[in-house]
């Protein structure tokens, strides 16, 4: 249990558990720590997570670290362990761009492979158990830790707006600003009716990158709050708690699914967007 | 839950790996995935090769060696006809040498038998002289009567 010897009520543990690492300048405090989430909030834009930050670029930096040590001494030869199982990622995700994504593009496959491993990554973070990483934190006098990055909007709207950009500047660079705009304001109805067309283009439009990264956000969020509830049985008897071990070993396993489906719909999602941002209608 | 901050060092962090693996990782793996698959496409076409270049070595083996069985087969029987050639060769060159030894030993035995005939006979005149001596008491000049005498031998 989080926060041992406080009197620690249930809603406690789970705000703790739900509360990043804020670091920023409160107003009244200075600079420092946020304590709590209004102080979080008081904060502003100017704050950032350390947490989210520190895990997410710790993860990418090793995704990129061991398939960058394949890539400097791939062979044709006969492949090791690691580099079959990279070169089978690489694959999967070739196979993906390529059935997915019609154009040419040789930045796509990039984007795809960064995306499902890095996001496969984070949402792994999900499975280690909720109290380990923070209890072990708090004994390094960090007061909060959470420690999958995906559960901070964040991260995944960071993601899911880069792709955005990207997405606009690749219609704009294929169909032309007039082409890109004729496209939002000429369809689905005729043009004198520009006005609705320009509301539902421009409300698809805006709803994937939103989408991409709320579902991604959801899922894991939705996921991570199960393992905490869970982790509230263990200090509920003997009894529960065992249950609770059941429980937090069903839900793993089920996690799993969504760990690995969500990287790969994030993939699959933003490779679909890309392509459609380079076909003419 | 905020949104903050965050947001934007996640999209640094995002763009930078994003740079990254595709300008250290991406390339270096799907050019040693392609030069494998080039060796392994390579590698199928030699095997292919190998094989038909086996079959024509076999095809051309298989020929070679009927050729030789071919030419055995005649080697063989040239030396049959050959030895019996010499078989037959010697058989006659055997039969004219005993026809020749045959020969020999005939005239031998013929020149010995004329000479025994004319030792007969110079016996049988020597003891016709002595008879004729015998009878004439007296000394037969062999040289007066050689003629009478040679006559006489002849007729033996």
């Amino acid at each position: 249990m989080a926060a041992g010897g406080e009197a620690l009520t249930s809603t406690a543990y789970i705000k703790h558990h739900l509360q990043n690492l804020t670091l920023g300048f409160h107003p009244e405090k200075g600079l420092g720590i946020a304590h709590g989430p209004e102080e979080a909030r008081e904060m502003g834009f100017l704050a950032i997570h350390l947490d989210t930050m520190f895990w997410s670029v710790g993860l990418g930096a090793l995704f990129l670290y061991l398939f960058h040590k394949v890539a400097v001494r791939a062979t044709s030869g006969v492949p090791g362990g690691w580099q079959n199982f990279v070169e089978w990622t690489v694959e999967f995700i070739d196979t993906n761009v390529r059935g997915t994504f019609s154009s040419k593009n040789d930045l796509v496959a990039p984007i795809a492979l960064t995306l499902f491993v890095w996001v496969l990554l984070q949402n792994t973070m999900d499975l280690v158990p909720v109290d380990w990483i923070p209890e072990l934190a708090k004994l390094l006098g960090i007061p909060y830790m959470k420690v999958v990055p995906t559960t901070d909007p964040n991260a995944t709207f960071g993601m899911a707006l880069s792709v955005f950009v990207l997405m606009l500047y690749y219609s704009v660079k294929v169909k032309g600003v007039g082409g890109f705009v004729g496209e939002l304001a000429f369809q689905p109805f005729p043009k004198w009716m520009f006005p609705i067309n320009l509301l539902l283009e421009g409300v698809s439009l805006i709803s994937k990158p939103v989408s991409l990264a709320l579902r991604l956000f959801g899922n894991l969020y939705a996921g991570e709050m199960i393992f905490i509830l869970i982790a509230l049985l263990y200090s509920a008897g003997w009894m529960l708690a065992g249950l609770g071990g059941v429980l937090q070993w069903g839900w793993a396993v089920f996690h799993v699914l969504i760990v690995l489906l969500q990287a790969f719909i994030f993939m699959i999602l933003t490779v679909v967007y890309l392509d459609m941002a380079h076909q003419h209608h | 839950m905020n949104i903050n901050a965050t947001l934007i060092g996640q999209t640094i962090a995002f763009i930078v790996f994003v740079w990254f693996c595709r300008r250290f990782i991406w390339p270096h793996i799907m050019q040693a995935l392609e030069d494998r698959r080039a060796r392994i496409s390579e590698g199928l076409a030699a095997a292919e090769r190998g094989q038909q270049e086996l079959a024509t070595a076999e095809e051309r083996s298989r020929a070679v060696l009927d050729d030789a069985k071919a030419q055995a087969k005649e080697i063989l029987a040239q030396a049959q006809h050959r030895a019996d050639e010499i078989v037959q060769g010697s058989k006659d060159e055997a039969r004219v040498e005993g026809d020749k030894l045959l020969s020999a030993a005939q005239s031998e035995i013929d020149q010995e038998r004329n000479q025994a005939r004319e030792e007969l006979r110079a016996e049988v005149v020597a003891i016709a002289i002595a008879g004729a001596e015998q009878v004439l008491m007296r000394e037969v000049d062999a040289s007066v009567h050689s003629e009478t005498l040679e006559k006489l031998a002849a007729r033996i």
